[in-house]
């Protein structure tokens, strides 16, 4: 069997697993939609000079925050738990190689991202009357969605590896979630209410990039204006989350353990 | 070639020493039993056999190949029954049986090694509504599902049934018929007496005495006779008992009473152990 083929194989697994855990289904697709319906309803009588509603700019900046919980908290909460229960170290006494098990992961994580942006999508056109982009932005989503979800999967898998139990993952995960995403804007309306020097730190992590992408792609070319720079700076969103994703690489590599001791 | 070759293993956690040279020797085909009390360091002499941990000393061979490095290949000749994993909790036994099966070259076909641990019944059912011993049986079907050459057993019969655990050792006994080698840990000594052909008993990371289960720590070397004289309860310990009993019919001695019993493993294995201390 190759690599590839066993790696759909855990993917398949993966998958069911996540399927038939109902509680884990409901929290990872109906909190950052909640959240959007929060945000949007109590802003979304803001306009801008451009006539663009509050409300359309966290439908597009929260596309960010649902590839946070579903690539970076489902990766490292997911393979603390595997490491925990024992699945890590059944699958190390198999002829299964690492790279397989972590392509399964990764079909996971794909697959929920992907459905995850479906649902903030689809909350931000129905409920918010978002204009859906034209053909060139969707090419721009399309590296932006992959280049975020591959780093924040691989930095899931690195910060795992400092997890000492899977039930504190999630209580450890959060915390560079959640301030992350207040930092960076997510949550905070135009971006440029905050101090110069909080956005200053907010541009080292990838978090405020993938938002600035996402606003690229779904909102109207004048809300650059909006931006910390006044442009939208797509060569260094891919700049900075291409140096994000060698880094959780080189750290998976660093830092994969098969079982909970060495 | 033997299929698992050990000298002078050792191994360290923060300072502590709990494996402490060990060496053993099994055969192909052949059913090792290594007994001990908690803590002796029968998991991680059987961990670092598995590849699962590293030596800190010592060699270390297993089917031709250091565990340590062992490959893909490797790891398709050996299969492992873990002893606390309660991973897949939300497949079906089927599913999780199914999908370690496809890691191996030529597997059992799922539906007969499910058969053969008696889960039939259960293959529909989610992991997760096992009971503990469904649950272990479940490992012992994903150990031996690639057919293995060389199977590590630690601690497998864990919260059995007595029935669960006499259909068990059947398996393992059928196992051992179609020539798998088997490594079995335990702390039931009345398993390693049913199963192994030979043991080595484990205490503080040394190895105290290897033999077979008649053999072990040189033998049963006295025989306990009792009985009821004068309905006074009586008993000796001798080397060979014929003398005494003949000497008993001659005399006025209860002989419905007679008891002669000889060491189990058990009073070996005690004696050993208590010996150590």
């Amino acid at each position: 069997m190759s690599t590839v083929s066993l790696g759909a194989s855990r993917g398949h697994v993966e998958l069911l697993q996540f399927l038939r855990d109902r509680t884990a289904v409901i929290f990872t697709f109906a909190f950052p939609a909640m959240l959007l319906l929060l945000f949007g309803t109590i802003f979304g009588d803001q306009y801008t000079d451009a006539g663009v509603s509050a409300s359309n700019v966290f439908s597009a900046s929260m596309i960010a925050y649902g590839i946070l919980s579903t690539a970076f908290v489902t990766m490292g909460a997911g393979l603390a738990m595997d490491r925990e229960d024992g699945t890590l170290k059944r699958l190390h006494g198999t002829p299964i190689t690492a790279t397989s098990y972590v392509l399964g992961k990764l079909i996971l994580v794909f697959a929920l991202s992907i459905a995850e942006a479906v649902v903030l999508i689809g909350v931000g056109v129905l409920v918010f009357d978002m204009d859906l982009p034209d053909a060139s932005h969707w090419v721009t989503f399309i590296w932006l969605f992959l280049l975020s979800v591959t780093t924040c999967s691989l930095l899931g898998m690195a910060v795992s590896g400092i997890v000492k139990h899977a039930r504190t993952a999630g209580a450890i995960l959060n915390v560079p979630v959640v301030a992350l995403q207040f930092i960076s804007g997510v949550f905070i309306y135009p971006v440029t209410q905050l101090p110069s020097w909080l956005i200053q730190v907010a541009s080292i992590f990838p978090v405020k990039w993938m938002a600035q992408g996402f606003r690229y792609v779904f909102l109207p070319d004048v809300m650059k204006d909006q931006e910390p720079a006044g442009q939208w700076e797509l060569g260094r969103i891919a700049l900075v989350l291409g140096a994000w994703a060698v880094i959780g690489l080189v750290l998976c590599l660093m830092t994969f353990r098969w079982s909970r001791d060495k | 070639m033997n299929a698992i070759e050990v000298r002078g293993l050792r191994k360290s956690y923060r300072g502590q020493e709990v494996v402490r040279g060990i060496d053993l020797e099994v055969a192909r085909g052949e059913v090792f039993s290594l007994l001990g009390p908690n803590g002796a360091g029968k998991t991680t002499t059987t961990e670092i056999l598995e590849g699962h941990r590293k030596r800190d000393g010592g060699e270390a061979r297993v089917l031709g190949a250091d565990p340590a490095t062992g490959g893909r290949e490797w790891r398709a000749r050996i299969g492992i029954v873990l002893q606390d994993a309660d991973d897949a909790a939300d497949l079906t036994v089927a599913e999780m049986v199914r999908h370690i099966a496809g890691f191996y070259p030529s597997p059992r076909p799922v539906a007969e090694v499910i058969d053969l641990v008696g889960l039939a019944e259960k293959s529909k059912s989610r992991i997760r509504q096992l009971s503990g011993g469904q649950r272990r049986r479940l490992d012992v079907a994903l150990g031996i599902v690639g057919r293995p050459e060389l199977l590590f057993l630690d601690e497998p019969t864990t919260g059995f049934d007595p029935q669960a655990r006499r259909q068990f050792w059947d398996l393992i006994r059928e196992l051992a018929a179609e020539g798998t080698t088997i490594m079995l840990t335990t702390h039931y000594l009345e398993e390693a007496e049913a199963l192994a052909d030979r043991l080595a008993v484990l205490a503080e990371g040394r190895i105290l005495a290897e033999g077979t289960p008649t053999t072990l720590g040189g033998g049963a070397k006295t025989t306990k006779v009792s009985w009821r004289e004068g309905g006074v309860l009586k008993t000796e310990q001798v080397e060979d008992p014929t003398e005494l009993i003949r000497k008993l019919v001659a005399t006025e001695a209860d002989l419905r009473t007679l008891t002669v019993t000889r060491p189990t493993l058990e009073d070996v294995y005690l004696n050993l152990i208590k010996g150590n201390k």
